[in-house]
């Protein structure tokens, strides 16, 4: 009777994960096949030599790791960061207004702006990168605007403001998104409890509203940080020859160069970077 | 000391406030009582300054408030879902509004010591909400209301989260500290018991409007309206026409014992109430009475709720009486009352 009873949560909790595996099994499976283990086979040829004419040759070495602290390469990753940053930065100061406003909007408002802001999502990304050119060139939309108010021209095109304008302008959706869905999920009396205490409209916002929305200040500066670091399709069309971007340094090291192997470190030195700020997130989510 | 003056204020085509006057006394407890939806709600947001009436004038100790932000008026609202800080512990929730006063950190850190002991919550100072029970965020709630000193408290149905027994606690705790720290207290209620065992005067709403502003007992014995003697408390109405002497016409029952509240011209419309508890069950031979028989018996405990179908009445009767009833479902019954115990008033328009 006893072990009757006993034996029965045990099988339905078994029966449970099992359920688990099957409905989890095909994502998985998928992400091994065509995600970890070429990861895996890429990663590991960071210890080895490259072949004269191209591929890997398996001797073990240290030198791709000695190249990568090179002031060269360094200052290659150092600008990444630094324009990512700048975009995440510039990103969050836009779209967090943004988000505020369209989750305090009427409900049918709501929806109408939320796909206004995935709506560029719907055209071509090359299109739309190639739309910046026309927009930034010297005799293009933006100068001849400007010439109208007796302004300009601005060289911008192919300069680091260019792929940072660019970097905004395609990743600005996945800040006001998560940042929406925050602030919409915040009970609008808080505020009026913040108020009623005595606290000024800013002083809601730095006190209530902002702490309480940092998960979603989170994970929207990650979501336009991480594509922004590794983009090479942006820098390659907006930066021109002069700036070169992480994403720009690997395509090359591995299409041009063809060095796979410090390719694949630099690859590497890339992944650390966004697992370390991903750990970061997650740390401070979990705290906030 | 609260003066609401004329305050109108409608939502599109809903008449949420209608011409609303009221006046509170210092040192009050103050009930607004009503069905949900009557409007109620939207004068205390008035008051506290999260909405703006379309018409009136609302004034604290002749001050006009309605000019002033709601960051600036000395008015505390608690609200119905407590709005407590989810990221901050209790101690810092309670502090929030005086460091908005740039009081001195000792002067706060001694409040906050204090207004938490007289809630009872010293012992959970460092937790957040979210490790708190209903009854402790609500007190939590109320020490982050009265720690400012408030002149007035506002409470938006204070008690409807919490389970029975939990309740009928914070109620005696709710009028113990209105006598200790001595604010006017104004709360928002659609429970009509909470407004009776709280409040020192009710004003009962309806659509819109107050029906009627009394003491408890009065509000409880005599309704001046159809509406005030059938929301507060159970009530059993008959419809019929003043008789010009004690009691009303109806057209199944004849003549209806009852007191009418105001002069009553005879032939006009008027309604007469009676309470369950005022109604005596005699047996079916009595001389007197509406027959009908037993529908339903309830037992409370010290009061038994026994129903009573009356051919010719709509709604069944209802009969409160001591104890366990002593008619069981099908017993042939007269319902009789004596005419002191039955109030008769005006049917208007």
């Amino acid at each position: 009777m006893k072990s009757e009873v006993k034996a029965r949560p045990v099988n339905r909790s078994r029966g449970r994960r099992l359920g688990a595996f099957v409905f989890l099994s095909p994502g998985l499976a998928y992400l091994v096949v065509f995600m970890l283990v070429p990861l895996a086979l890429l990663l590991s040829t960071t210890v080895f030599r490259r072949g004269r004419f191209g591929g890997v040759v398996y001797e073990f070495t240290a030198e791709n790791f000695e190249r990568l602290v090179d002031p060269l390469y360094l200052g290659v990753l150092v600008d990444s960061l630094k324009i990512a940053t700048l975009t995440t930065l510039i990103a969050l100061l836009i779209g967090y207004p943004t988000a505020y406003v369209i989750a305090r909007l009427p409900r049918k408002w709501k929806t109408i702006a939320l796909v206004a802001i995935v709506l560029p999502f719907w055209t071509n990304f090359l299109i739309r990168v190639y739309a910046w050119i026309m927009l930034l060139s010297g005799p293009g939309l933006v100068n001849s605007a400007l010439k109208v108010f007796g302004l300009g021209p601005l060289e911008v095109l192919y300069t680091e403001g260019a792929i940072v304008t660019g970097l905004l302008y395609s990743y600005l959706p996945l800040m006001v998104l998560p940042l929406y869905a925050a602030i919409d999920r915040l009970d609008p009396q808080l505020r009026e409890a913040s108020s009623n205490l005595g606290a000024s409209a800013f002083t809601t916002f730095r006190k209530v509203t902002l702490p309480l929305t940092m998960p979603g200040v989170l994970t929207g500066s990650l979501f336009v940080f991480v594509p922004s670091f590794g983009n090479f399709v942006i820098p390659e069309m907006l930066g021109g020859s002069k700036s070169i971007m992480v994403g720009n340094l690997i395509r090359d090291q591995f299409l041009k160069a063809r060095d796979w192997p410090f390719g694949a470190t630099l690859a590497l030195a890339l992944i650390v970077v966004l697992v370390v700020l991903l750990v970061a997130q997650s740390w401070v989510a979990r705290r906030a | 000391m609260l003066r609401i003056d004329g305050v109108s204020r409608r939502f599109g085509d809903v008449i949420a406030l209608d011409d609303v006057s009221l006046e509170i006394g210092q040192g009050e407890f103050f009930a607004l009582l009503g069905p949900s939806g009557c409007g109620k709600t939207t004068l205390l947001r008035i008051v506290a300054g999260f909405e703006t009436p379309d018409a009136g004038k609302v004034t604290l100790d002749g001050e006009d408030l309605l000019s002033r932000p709601p960051n600036r008026r000395p008015i505390s609202l608690m609200f119905q879902s407590y709005a407590l800080f989810p990221h901050m512990t209790v101690a810092k929730n309670v502090a929030y509004g005086l460091e908005r006063e740039r009081l001195p950190r000792q002067e706060i850190k001694q409040r906050v010591g204090e207004v938490l002991e007289t809630v009872g919550l010293s012992a959970h100072a460092v937790r957040k909400p979210a490790q708190l029970s209903g009854g402790q965020r609500q007190r939590v709630a109320l020490a982050r209301s009265i720690v400012k000193r408030p002149r007035l408290l506002l409470l938006d149905e204070p008690l409807s989260a919490l389970d029975k027994k939990v309740r009928a606690d914070m109620q005696l705790e709710l009028k113990r500290l209105q006598s200790e720290v001595g604010i006017t207290f104004v709360v928002v209620t659609h429970d009509q018991e909470e407004a009776m065992s709280l409040a020192d005067r009710i004003a009962v709403f309806d659509s819109g409007s107050v029906r009627q502003v009394d003491e408890p007992i009065s509000l409880y014995e005599r309704p001046r309206s159809p509406f005030v003697a059938d929301f507060v408390g159970a009530n059993n109405l008959f419809s019929g026409t003043a008789s010009g002497l004690d009691g009303i016409r109806s057209e199944q029952f004849g003549m209806l014992p009852g007191t009418p509240l105001t002069e009553l011209t005879a032939g006009r419309q008027a309604l007469l109430a009676v309470r369950p508890e005022k109604i005596e069950l005699a047996d079916e031979n009595a001389t007197r009475g509406l027959a009908g028989s037993v529908l339903d018996v309830s037992f409370y405990g010290g009061v038994s709720h026994v129903s009573v179908d009356v051919p010719g009445h709509a709604k069944p009767v209802l009969v409160a009486v001591q104890g366990a009833a002593a008619v069981r479902q099908g017993t042939k019954v007269k319902v009789r009352w004596e005419a002191r115990d039955a109030v008769v008033m005006a049917v208007d328009q």
